[in-house]
């Protein structure tokens, strides 16, 4: 749908994007994600055609964008700050993109009501902008993009300026709205549990260079670099060694959990060197409450800090050989105890508890 | 008891400290205005005899200065040039203050701006002489066309009549047309132009759908600006204006001087504050409710 064929932007000294290659399908829910000032605007314009590239290409449904303006392409923004004008009435934002195209006022006025019901906000046509709460101008903003059914939608953060509860309803809302029209969105955003909640596919993006293009699963779950594993939830770190390559994996000496056998899929950035990172998410690791005969590994540590959040708990165990303590997660349970700091604690994991980077 | 606490109160309240601040220079101006105002509206309602005023009040002066032909052909002139003033100032102004809004880098404007109000700092006479100097019979514009051997006579039409009135004050008035219409386009989110070209307007349709209806406070606000001082002008038409580009406030001027008739000279002072007002209250009203719209 969407080919990004290494594209680069400059403004001045500043190198924004640098080599970007994406391909971003028919119908599916993409996301941008990075830390602010990484560069997602500044593609989301290009996407837009509000920014040429420096260098490099985009293709929207196999056309080159080359030099096409953003009113004769197949796209339509939602902007961080909805962009709403001011002068007109809900009606007339909605409808304004419809002007150029051939439909009776009857037939205008039908479409407008059908879209405003499919963004919840039927009955607002007469409304003036300044008498809209937040929410509403994004849904405003949002039904005057989507009457013109584009083949892409482009959305500029346009959760961020919401509060926590309407932003959750909206994520949700806007996820079945994606799969009601089916319209591919390029979705903006720097708030990582925002995208991993929302996106078939998430491209992280640090320093204007897409670090890890892929699912949130395999996002979350086998990050390449630390970086990525860092920037999307929480991850542990160790410091670990090369033993020996197998057929099957790698056999490596992770500090404070001794020897573990990694199998290959658990390296997806692959290995190189002997010196390398053990990555690990709290809930990969659990603590032993009984002594159960669970297959795994074990290793003996202490309760430091102990972190409640109602149907999680977050431990902080220092383990023998690492200077910093392991960060880790269970969910609470009837049975299960809450451990206090100074409390010994079992630690289990398993062979895919563990994640191998460079 | 209540009632003097309560004053104490509110003679300690930042509005009154407020009030305190702003009363002496207001009623300075309110002084200086309403003082000689007061004076011509009692002139126009006495009677000038030779040497004497008749201070019986009679509306005789308002009913000359209504129906008499010479008057109502001059207010009409008047009201006509200041219209045409008006616009040709606006529609100058426009494509200047966009100019400056929309293509000179943000590090310029002020550069720009500071530029644009230069002529103000020379005088106002000496601005009109070099337009004669400009349009005169031997002037520039002639002495050109006819070097260029574009024109065997000297133009006629360009000095000496409504022509060049119009264009002497809309030069004159430029500055104080654009900075508001810049005032508003600066205002105007950029985004919105971006959203409007997103959903499929070209340049032209962006202009009218977008940009004009939200640069119209300014627009409305410059026109105002123009039209009061225009109307009350008496200068440049009689300097570059010819016989036939004299105003009313030339014949106003007249009464209170040459013709010695203060009390009609006032009459028609009034009368043409009186329209001036109705004229800017409408322009004021279709303001305000573009910014309502905005609010
Ligand atoms: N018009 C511009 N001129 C100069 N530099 C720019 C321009 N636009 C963006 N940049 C720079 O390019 C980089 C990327 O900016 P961009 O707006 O794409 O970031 P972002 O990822 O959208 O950040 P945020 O999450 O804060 O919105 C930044 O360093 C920014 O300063
Ligand atoms: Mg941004």
């Amino acid at each position: 749908m969407i080919r990004i064929n290494c594209v680069s932007k400059r403004f001045g000294d500043i190198r924004a994007l640098d080599e970007v290659s994406a391909e971003i399908h028919e119908s599916e829910f993409f996301s941008l994600l990075g830390p602010s000032g990484c560069g997602k605007t500044t593609l989301l314009r290009m996407i837009a055609g509000f920014d040429e590239p420096s260098e490099g290409e985009i293709f929207i449904d196999g056309k080159s964008m080359d030099g096409v303006p953003p009113n004769r392409r197949p796209t339509n923004m939602v902007f961080q700050s909805y962009a709403i004008f001011p002068h007109l009435n809900v009606a007339e934002n909605v409808a304004y993109g419809l002007h150029a195209r051939k439909g009776t006022r009857v037939e205008i006025r039908r479409q407008v009501a059908e879209t405003l019901d499919m963004v919840g906000l039927a009955g607002f046509e007469d409304r003036q902008p300044h008498a809209l709460s937040g929410g509403q101008k994004q849904r405003v903003a949002l039904a005057r993009a989507l009457i013109l059914k584009p083949k892409v939608l482009l959305l500029d953060e346009p959760l961020s300026a919401l509060d926590r509860q309407l932003r959750e309803q909206m994520q949700t809302e806007l996820r079945h709205l994606q799969r009601a029209v089916g319209i591919t969105f390029v979705f903006v955003t720097h708030d990582q549990e925002e995208a991993l909640t929302m996106s078939d596919r998430i491209a992280v993006i640090f320093e204007g260079k897409v670090a890890q293009l892929d699912s949130p699963l395999e996002l979350y779950r086998r990050p390449v670099t630390k970086r990525v594993g860092e920037f999307i939830g929480v991850m542990n770190f160790l410091g670990a060694r090369l033993l020996a390559e197998e057929s099957g994996g790698y056999e490596v000496e992770v500090e404070g959990l001794g020897r573990v056998k990694v199998p290959k899929r658990q390296a997806p950035g692959g290995v190189s060197g002997s010196r390398l990172t053990a990555g690990i998410r709290p809930e990969m690791l659990t603590l032993e409450f009984d002594d159960a005969e669970i297959p795994g590994r074990r290793a003996n540590g202490k309760v430091v800090d102990t972190q409640y959040l109602g149907d999680m708990t977050y431990y902080e165990i220092a383990l023998e050989g690492i200077g910093k303590p392991l960060t880790l997660s269970m969910r609470n349970t009837a049975d299960r105890p809450i451990l206090e700091p100074g409390t010994a604690a079992k630690v289990r994991w398993g062979p895919d508890s563990v994640l191998l980077l460079n | 008891m209540p009632n003097s606490s309560r004053f104490a109160k509110w003679r300690r309240s930042e509005a009154f400290r407020g009030l305190a601040l702003a009363s002496p220079p207001f009623l300075y101006a309110l002084t200086m205005l309403a003082a000689p105002l007061a004076a011509v509206v009692l002139f126009s309602f006495w009677t000038q005899d030779y040497l004497t005023l008749d201070r019986t009040p009679t509306w005789n002066n308002y009913k000359t200065a209504w129906t008499e032909a010479i008057y109502q052909a001059l207010m009409l002139r008047s009201l006509k040039v200041s219209a045409l003033v008006t616009a040709a100032t606006v529609i100058l102004s426009f494509p200047i203050a966009y100019y400056v809004s929309f293509r000179v880098s943000p590090r310029r404007k002020t550069l720009w701006i500071f530029l644009i109000t230069i002529p103000f700092w020379t005088s106002y006479l000496m601005r009109i002489f070099l337009w004669k100097v400009i349009l005169g019979y031997n002037g520039v514009v002639n002495g050109s066309l006819m070097g260029l051997g574009l024109i065997e006579e000297p133009l006629t039409f360009i000095l000496y009549n409504q022509n060049a009135v119009i264009l002497t004050l809309s030069h004159a008035w430029a500055p104080f047309a654009i900075l508001p219409i810049f005032v508003a386009l600066e205002r105007i989110d950029r985004s919105l132009l971006e959203a409007s070209e997103d959903l499929g307007d070209g340049p032209v349709r962006r202009f009218f759908r977008v940009t004009l209806p939200l640069a119209m406070p300014g627009v409305l606000a410059a026109a105002v600006i123009v039209f009061i001082p225009t109307i009350g002008d008496y200068v440049t038409p009689r300097l570059v204006g010819g016989p036939n580009g004299l105003l009313i406030a030339n014949m106003i001027e007249l009464q209170f001087k040459k013709a010695n008739n203060a009390p009609l000279g006032a009459a028609l002072a009034i009368s043409a504050m009186l329209i001036v007002t109705i004229i800017s209250i409408i322009f004021l009203w279709l303001n305000r409710r573009y910014i309502r719209s905005r609010a």
